[in-house]
């Protein structure tokens, strides 16, 4: 796969169809991918990279790099074409500057899990029939492939591809995926085993920002918790409790715009599961106003900008599961 | 450094009864920034004013806080007073201590407690304010008129009469409306013709008014006192210009099969047509469905007879754009279909007639020039039976929930003159209740029982059927009587409720006004203001805002028109200042605002930005009319950045009431 | 939080009111001498939608123990429609406080007309009562913003 993109970026390059490609290339170790510009065949041949761990959403980098001169090339994963769908739809990327290419998407694996495992060193992985053969600096390890892969692709919601100029590979399907599980778990907990739940999870938090910096819904130019004016500007915890504000708040911004891409927990340093409070928004949405997919198109109303005339009534939270 | 003051009002004992005034000026003047304390007896009262001008004045001050009754009373005397002292009004703050406080509570010491929180929240708030100015925006001396019936006409002679121009855009070939059809009027029973034609003449002829006939809007942009509106002149194949009306063409055309609607498909017109014969404008218009030259290319009959050379087959729509300041909706009614009553036979039955199809039968430039007979069979009618309430008061999907309030008096007038000039005919009138307030209409009504020996049955017609002998047999119960009835009558008349005219809807959306769920236009205040809509500059009259009998109409109509003239002779609107403003620096432009926004006050345009990099950027950034903004705040939640936020309760005053309440 | 002298737990309520319809509201359960408890301070605001959750959030945190929104009854917003927004705004807030496992109680949104002094008062008395029942907010307080 790696091989074939290079090779169509190339000659998209060649063509001046794009000046630009984004992609991925490594850091320091195997696991350790970063989202990339590529400007030349030479620095394509170098260090662009696609593999089990090129897990990270490029589509928030088109919000800068769309506004740019020329075209430029985007490898877009299904999930990574519906954070760019919604986007285009609020105006923050330049759809005309961008040629997207859509490529098959993960499982992508979760380098914390190998870790977890004891296994350290890591030079590189191959799956070969769903057994992770790991290559590491003390010789060969191997785990079952599905017990790497990350929450998020765990419980993907769609394999297809929403918007792109050319497809690589098979078209998927939208997924019949249970990534309401864990949200409709916490929701049968008592209150008080809620609270401590999300206590527990919350208070990890060190405010790091860095899943407002992943999140393509999160793209303001400014933050209103940058924003003197807002009455909330705050930059880094002194009390645990701030916490909640933060990401009530963040959730509630991006409620009816988050595709549900999953970054936010995946660069999450602290693992706290804060994709499940996009998910709750999700699930309400869906079950409350109908079923809706953020970034499934680029002209449907926002949930949160819209309304029925027989909505239910905020009532309704006192009425249903478990206090 | 904030120099703010702070008055405390006793009035009389309604306050200080139950709140420690002295203890809430007390507690006051120890908050940041407050340099003066006071209270007084009556802080409205002139004297109480005084007092604010001269501490404004004395130690000149940057904020007022006012401790007293409901904002809503007395705000606005407070803030007049400020501005008479020199302080921008909007850097007043009132602190609700009398409904919110003194009268609810009971206990000095929780009610005292409350008031200097309310005080310390209204003395955070008023830190952050900040002074504002009202904008100013012009106003094109034009008004449009939506509608050509009574109501439009009525409304565009009124604006006329001031002095101003109006349009008149009327879908239809003819102004008049449906008044036009009616015979007679009630209570008095002079012909609808004789007082509207005369009407639609003068209307014709006033210099200030335009008619667009046969036309309709298709865009309104912009506001309150500068509208832009988008009209299209349908294609009628005949030059207005030019025409005569001398109705030559209408003779000859060989196409003469075509409904006449005028006379509700009773009767039938020519392919190309002049409504009737007091027709306003009195041109020609083709009805390309049906005319055999635009169908198959052969005829040319009335191009030929026309002397004038006003016949143009290939004429096309024209658009027009004109500004206007303001815009008066008079788009009608019209009695809703009647296909889901299969009770009543009205699709079996030709002899089973709409109130409006009586109006035609008997009206004398009707199809049967005046006299009253079936249409199947064009005789006499010697029992007719007519039906209230068909359609109205209806609690199914079937009809409408409301009243439809005309028909009840139509009726009795259909009765009268059935009897007056048909003595032999026996009139019976099923009824839910009699509705007849109205000056001289409860009187009126008990001539047709009295005098004119209709016959009033309380009870509901159950089935209607036509019979093979012709006559039709109508089943119902007389509730009073308590007995089933069957009626074997000649005619059928239901009085079928009425809605409002289908390009309501659209329009509305064109105009973002209100509508309730029936589609009448909602006034912006039911009983204060009712022939205003809540955006402003848009006006009602007449029965788009509801069912309304004639006199109402024609009220309606002038009291919209007063509202518009009002409109119309101000230079410039003075805008409300407390509105939405955007902080381009931190806009995002991604337009969830604009969802939000009921009135389109919220456009986005491209804008260069320097950045910190010496690079110019284009931004995509919201921008906020304020002359079209209201105020409502929706925008500042859908915001996410909190770009957007509200002049006189930003998230940062709100944000300092809650710290103070809660502090 | 307050406490008085027979220590019973005395709960702060903030309450949002929207401009034309539920602070009129209020005014009218004044001018009626319709009674409910000192606890409730309310905060003027043109509509319900201006309401912002992070006021709600900084009201909590602050030491708030309940927090009730009143506005227009859905249908007769003053904006058109800036309650219904409010409605779908608050039904996710709430549902999201909940699915933290802040008590359900501590929230509300309830629409009170101009003409409904009557209902204004008696929704107070019974949120206020609600709310007393749950004791002190702790799980969204701010700690640091406690009185001393």
């Amino acid at each position: 796969m790696q091989e074939a993109m290079i090779n169509r970026a190339k000659q998209l390059l060649a063509d001046g169809a794009v000046n630009r490609v984004i992609g991925w290339k490594r850091g320091e170790f195997a696991y350790d991918i970063t989202p990339a510009v590529f400007e030349t065949a030479e620095e394509l041949e170098k260090e662009f990279v696609y593999d089990d761990f090129t897990a990270a959403n490029v589509s928030k980098y088109l919000v800068k790099e769309s506004k740019k001169e020329g075209k430029i090339l985007a490898f877009l994963k299904p999930c990574d074409t519906y954070s760019f769908n919604q986007l285009t739809k609020e105006h923050r990327v330049v759809r005309e500057n961008v040629y997207i290419v859509g490529i098959p998407g993960g499982p992508k694996l979760d380098a914390e899990k190998i870790k977890a495992k004891g296994i350290t060193g890591i030079l590189g992985v191959k799956n070969e029939n769903y057994t992770l053969k790991i290559d590491t600096v003390y010789g060969e390890e191997i785990m079952p492939f599905y017990e790497a892969i990350l929450d998020k692709c765990a419980t993907c919601k769609s394999k297809k591809h929403v918007v792109y100029d050319e497809l690589m590979g098979e078209e998927g399907d939208v997924l019949d995926s249970n990534r309401f599980d864990m949200v409709e778990k916490l929701e049968n907990m008592t209150a008080q085993e809620r609270f401590d739940f999300w206590r527990d999870q919350l208070s990890k938090c060190i405010r790091c920002n860095a899943c407002r910096n992943v999140c393509p819904a999160c793209t303001c130019e400014k933050c209103v918790f940058d924003n003197p004016n807002s009455g909330v500007e705050n930059k880094a915890p002194a009390d645990s409790f701030e916490e909640n504000m933060f990401h009530i708040i963040r959730a509630f911004h991006v409620a009816g715009r988050c595709t549900d891409c999953g970054e936010c927990s995946r660069v999450c340093p602290q693992n706290i599961p804060l994709h499940l409070l996009n998910r709750k928004f999700i699930k309400d949405i869906n079950s409350l106003y109908g079923e809706y997919q953020a970034g499934e198109d680029t002209t449907s109303r926002a949930p949160l900008n819209d309304y029925k005339q027989d909505d239910c009534e905020a009532s309704i939270v006192h009425e249903r599961g478990v206090e | 450094m904030q120099r703010i003051g702070v008055f405390v009002c006793h009035c009389g004992t309604n306050i200080a009864a139950t709140v420690d005034v002295k203890s809430v000026a007390e507690a006051l003047g120890h908050e940041p920034g407050v340099v003066i304390s006071q209270d007084y007896q009556y802080m409205c009262s002139e004297s109480g004013q005084n007092l604010v001008k001269n501490a404004i004045k004395e130690h000149n001050l940057t904020g007022v806080v006012v401790c007293s009754c409901s904002p809503r009373m007395h705000e606005n005397t407070f803030r007049k007073a400020a501005a008479a002292a020199g302080l921008n009004p909007y850097l007043v703050e009132i602190a609700n201590i009398r409904e919110q406080c003194s009268w609810i509570h009971k206990d000095i010491a929780s009610a005292t407690e409350k008031a200097i929180i309310l005080g310390k929240a209204a003395v955070a708030k008023v830190h952050l304010n900040a002074p504002l100015t009202a904008g100013e925006s012009p106003v094109a001396k034009r008004a449009l008129v939506i509608g050509g019936g009574i109501a439009g006409i009525q409304t565009a002679l009124d604006i006329a009469e001031a002095g101003f121009e109006v349009d008149i855009v009327e879908k239809n070939p003819t102004i008049g409306g449906k008044m036009a059809q009616i015979d007679k009027t009630f209570p008095t029973l002079d012909c609808a013709a004789c007082i509207l034609t005369p009407k639609m003449v003068e209307a014709s002829q006033n210099e200030k008014i335009t008619i667009h006939s046969f036309s309709e809007v298709t865009d309104v942009k912009g506001f309150v006192g500068n509208f832009t509106v988008t009209i299209k002149k349908k294609a009628r194949f005949v030059d207005e210009t030019k025409c005569t009306g001398c109705g030559l063409c209408t003779e000859k055309c060989p196409m003469k099969k075509v409904p006449n609607e005028f006379n509700m498909g009773l009767d039938n017109r020519t392919a190309i047509y002049i409504p009737f014969a007091q027709a306003v404008p009195k041109v020609a218009t083709i009805d390309p469905n049906f005319c055999m030259m635009m169908k198959t290319g052969k005829c040319g009959v009335c191009s030929k007879v026309c002397s004038v050379g006003a016949i143009d087959y290939k004429q096309e729509d024209r658009f027009i754009e004109q500004k206007y300041g303001a815009i008066v909706v008079a788009t009608g009614f019209n009695p809703i279909k009647l296909d889901k009553y299969d009770e009543f036979a009205y699709n079996q039955c030709p002899d089973v007639v709409t109130s409006l199809e009586l109006e035609r039968l008997m009206n004398a430039a009707g199809p049967n020039g005046g006299t009253l007979l079936r249409p199947s069979d064009k005789t006499h009618p010697h029992k007719i039976v007519f039906v209230q309430c068909v359609g109205s008061r209806c609690d199914d999907s079937k009809g409408k929930p409301y009243c439809s309030k005309i028909c009840c008096m139509y009726t009795a007038k259909h009765a009268m003159l059935i009897r007056e000039k048909y003595p032999d005919t026996e009139v019976y009138v099923f009824y839910i209740d009699v509705r007849t307030p109205g000056k001289n209409f409860d009187e009126f009504y008990r001539r047709a029982v009295e005098q004119y020996n209709v016959h009033y049955i309380k009870g509901m017609v159950g089935k209607v059927t036509p019979r093979s002998d012709g006559k039709i047999d109508v089943q119902a119960s007389d509730l009073l009587a308590n007995e089933q009835l069957h009626i074997d009558a000649d005619m059928v008349v239901l009085a079928a409720a009425i809605e409002p005219d289908k390009t309501a809807r659209p329009l509305a959306t064109m105009l973002t006004t209100q509508m309730d769920t029936n589609d009448f236009f909602t006034e912006a205040h039911p009983k204060l203001r009712p022939v205003e809509s809540a955006t402003a500059g848009i006006f009602l009259s007449g029965a788009c805002q509801g069912p309304k009998d004639i006199p109402e109409t024609v009220a309606q109509a002038s009291a919209a028109a007063a509202k518009a003239i009002g409109l119309l002779v101000k230079d410039s609107i003075t805008c409300n200042p407390c509105v939405a403003h955007s902080d381009e620096l931190m806009c995002n432009g991604c337009s969830s605002c604009e969802k939000v926004c009921p009135y389109g006050a919220i456009t986005y345009i491209d804008k260069e930005f320097k950045m910190p990099d010496r690079t110019i950027a284009v931004r995509r950034v919201a921008s906020v009319n304020p002359a079209v903004c209201q105020g409502c705040g929706a925008c500042t939640v859908a915001c996410p950045s909190g770009a957007m936020d509200l002049n006189g309760f930003s998230n940062n005053q709100i944000m300092a009431e809650v710290d103070a309440i809660c502090k | 939080m307050q406490v008085n002298e027979n220590k019973e737990f005395q709960p702060l309520i903030v309450a949002f009111c929207c401009n034309w319809c539920s602070y009129a509201g209020a005014d009218l359960s004044g001018t009626n001498r319709l009674n409910y408890p000192s606890n409730v301070k309310i905060i003027r605001v043109p509509c319900s939608c201006r309401v912002n959750p992070m006021f709600i959030l900084r009201a909590f945190q602050r030491g708030a123990d309940g927090v009730i929104l009143c506005g227009c009854h859905p249908g007769d917003c003053h904006y058109t429609s800036g309650n219904y927004f409010t409605r779908r705004r608050m039904t996710l807030l709430f549902s999201m406080l909940d699915f933290l496992g802040i008590e359900r109680d501590r929230t509300r949104v309830e629409w009170v007309s101009a003409a409904e002094g009557a209902k204004f008062a008696a929704t107070m008395n019974e949120f206020t009562e609600a709310v007393k029942k749950l004791g002190p907010n702790r799980r969204l307080e701010d700690l640091r913003c406690r009185k001393q």
